[in-house]
């Protein structure tokens, strides 16, 4: 099976340890994996504030660097959710590559859930919007989670509340954005977890800043960072 | 008496900032809608066949728009065959003309309303004011938004915003002003100000000529028009005056009984969370020597024909205004619904408010263009609604018009935008964005992390939240120097 990984734009830029983390716990797991370097961006930024046009040939492009591979894993649910709902809506003639967000891959591809982890820290798991109401990954990452050596989840209150990032939601209503992250972040605060995590790296960029500005001493990670973390490793 | 209008009011994030410095409010807020969520999903999930229903309402609605003009030539003559006067407006002022001239040939200085949103959208109680007709709102939430004179923030429960202590002060303050005062001592305990407003509302009902309504569904075989309340003030204004006018959005139609059987299951349960509203009120025309002698009915356009031609956005239409998406959504949970300038606050307004005012066709205000990014996408509405509306799918469409209508006056929102596509258009430009950025990084990042100061978006983003620092090295750059 040829694996292409989709870092995403925003992992590539600002994340890239969540994309190395990715890459170690596939190769873990025995599968061989591709970076082709011509990705760029999914185009869900331009889609989702109503750039339409410009998408057009991001979407193209995203198919034509994919085209070739059996599975594309991506750690981020709302890009893998933009690919997959919205690309054939951008250009109804292009041929969607089959994208899979990394839970996803895990557990119904590989059919993994102890992926051989060792956490031993109490981590809360802040569920996405886009992963729970357009992929539907349902307790896949919690699965994976509970597979962790060492690791204790801290359940949050309300986990389905929306966290308030939304895109550029955030910065078009920041203070609509900021109360919803100040609800999400009390509600961390109050489970005693030492380390937030999500299957999206933009939501905890969010709350990671409103954590960093409070003064919060909890640590966001992206789930593929937990999972590639092994006994005696550097965390 | 004289009302508040929407019109005028700020864009979204204004509106949206001054209701969250609202702390009274937002509580009062946060403690309804929590209450209330939880009392639905309660409702809806001992239904084995909710999804079913779900899907069986979204159905019969898409049918009746795509017979519109048959359907309501037929509700026209099955309500004028019994002795109903059907009149057509194709916009807000042609039905508020209607009714006064109505209310106006039974010399009727006064009328006795029933909740309604078809005559909220039209702002009727300010256009009759003009005409010298006192409008009394019977409702209770609405009877203290009207009291309050504010506006209202919620489809069904007007007053959302106000907490008991607060209604009790508008009472003792504003019902003598127009009627009959509240009791002396008054507490502020539901049941003292439910009766107070018994008690202040029972002279109007006795003594109204002229009572309006709006309609939940208007039944085209039978010419049937059915409302939905709770309170019984509806039945008073539906039976004890002689003549009753009725504001009906065209969209409102149903085929047949047997479909009202499945919004008899999915508005309820959907709107106060219960199995079965306390009354439902069925009419058909007039019945001699029972209830009204004379009976108007207005169809009523006001956009909604512009929102049927587009095939993304006129699923809107199918909206029965349960509120399911108001109490489920995030954004509303937090502002209330008087940011969204509309009598259609929350999801469905953002939706529905451009769409009436003609986003479709043409460039709206600015008020208007904001409120389809007044959301964060996160879904719970389309999750929430009875009538599977994809308000996200709807919010995304209608962002696309506004960027549409405004290309070539997009100011620096245009042209950040432009330039990250430019970015993004060419995996070599990505790469020497990200080597800028880590250069940049290196002059003002402290620890990591970035608190910047700037205009625009940066001030947006830094007034609350701190930013990563961008890395040494990108993945890409990683993946380069290890991988090949």
């Amino acid at each position: 099976m040829r694996v292409g990984l989709f870092v995403t734009c925003f992992n590539d830029t600002l994340y890239p340890q969540v994309g190395r983390a990715t890459v170690t716990v596939l190769e873990r797991l025995g599968v061989t994996v591709d970076f082709p370097a011509a990705q760029t961006c999914c185009g869900q930024m331009h889609f989702n504030s109503g750039y339409r046009p410009e998408c057009i040939p991001l979407v193209r492009h995203f198919a034509e660097v994919f085209g070739g591979y059996d599975a594309v894993v991506t750690p981020s649910a709302s890009c893998a959710a933009m690919v997959r709902h919205y690309h054939h809506m951008v250009d109804p003639a292009v041929t969607v590559p089959k994208v899979y967000e990394l839970c996803e891959f895990l557990i119904d591809v590989l059919e993994v859930t102890d992926v051989g982890a060792h956490f031993p820290y109490p981590v809360a798991f802040h569920p996405t919007c886009h992963s729970q109401r357009l992929l539907h990954i349902g307790d896949r990452p919690q699965r994976l989670l509970a597979a962790v050596d060492g690791l204790e989840l801290r359940p949050l209150a309300h986990p389905q509340e929306c966290c308030g990032f939304g895109g550029t939601f955030s910065v078009k209503n920041p203070d609509t954005s900021s109360a919803m992250g100040a609800d999400k972040t009390a509600d961390i605060k109050a489970t005693g977890a030492q380390v937030l995590t999500s299957a999206d790296t933009s939501c905890l960029m969010h709350i990671g800043g409103l954590l960093s500005r409070q003064g919060v001493p909890v640590r966001v990670m992206h789930l593929a960072e937990i999972l590639a973390s092994v006994k005696g490793g550097s965390r | 008496m004289t009302h508040p209008t929407f019109l005028g009011m700020p864009p979204f994030p204004i509106a949206a900032k001054e209701a969250l410095a609202n702390t009274q409010q937002r509580a009062n807020l946060a403690r309804a809608t929590t209450t209330i969520r939880e009392k639905r999903l309660r409702t809806i999930t001992e239904l084995p066949d909710w999804e079913h229903l779900r899907a069986a309402g979204a159905a019969i609605k898409d049918d009746v728009l795509a017979r519109l003009p048959e359907l309501l030539e037929q509700l026209e003559e099955r309500v004028t065959a019994a002795g109903g006067v059907v009149h057509w407006a194709a916009d807000a002022a042609q039905a508020n003309a209607i009714v006064a001239d109505i209310t106006k040939a039974h010399d009727a200085r006064e009328v006795v309303k029933v909740k309604s949103m078809a005559t909220q959208e039209i702002e009727l109680n300010n256009a009759l004011a003009e005409h010298g007709i006192d409008v009394w709102e019977t409702d209770l939430a609405e009877l203290i938004v009207q009291l309050g004179h504010d506006l209202p923030s919620h489809i069904l429960v007007p007053a959302i915003h106000r907490n008991r202590s607060e209604i009790r002060d508008i009472f003792v303050r504003e019902m003598g002003k127009v009627g009959r005062p509240a009791p002396e001592g008054i507490s502020d305990t539901p049941a003292e100000l439910a009766e107070a407003a018994r008690l202040h509302l029972r002279e109007k009902f006795l003594r109204a000529t002229v009572a309006i309504s709006g309609g939940n569904f208007a039944i085209a075989e039978s010419g049937t028009v059915v409302v939905l309340e709770s309170e019984g003030n509806g039945r008073m204004c539906l039976t004890l005056p002689n003549v009753l006018v009725t504001v009906l959005g065209i969209e409102k139609l149903l085929p047949t009984w047997a479909d009202l059987e499945v919004f008899l299951q999915l508005l309820p349960r959907s709107s106060t969370a219960e199995r079965m509203n306390p009354y439902t009120s069925l009419w058909t025309g007039v019945t001699p020597g029972d209830g009204p002698q004379e009976f108007h009915l207005i169809l009523l356009d006001n956009g909604r024909s512009d929102t049927l031609a587009d095939p993304t956005g006129r699923q809107a239409l199918r909206c029965i205004r349960c509120s399911a998406c108001l109490n489920v959504c995030p954004v509303y949970e937090r502002t209330g619904g008087k940011a969204y300038g509309s009598a259609y606050p929350g999801p469905i307004g953002a939706i529905l408010t451009p769409q009436l005012r003609g986003i479709n066709q043409h460039p709206v205000d600015e008020q208007t263009s904001s409120l389809p990014f007044a959301s964060s996408l996160c879904g719970a509405c389309f999750e929430a609604c009875p009538v599977r509306i994809d308000i996200p799918d709807v919010l995304l469409h209608l962002r696309a018009k506004v960027v549409e209508h405004k290309r070539g006056h997009l100011g620096t929102e245009g042209v950040v935008m432009a330039a990250a596509y430019r970015t993004f258009a060419k995996p070599g430009r990505l790469r020497a964005a990200q080597k800028l950025g880590a250069l940049g990084a290196k002059v003002v990042g402290r620890r990591g992390r970035l608190r910047l100061r700037g205009p625009f978006w940066i001030s947006a983003w830094f007034g609350t939240r701190d930013l990563v620092a961008p890395p040494a090295e990108s993945f890409r750059t990683w993946w380069r120097r290890h991988r090949r």
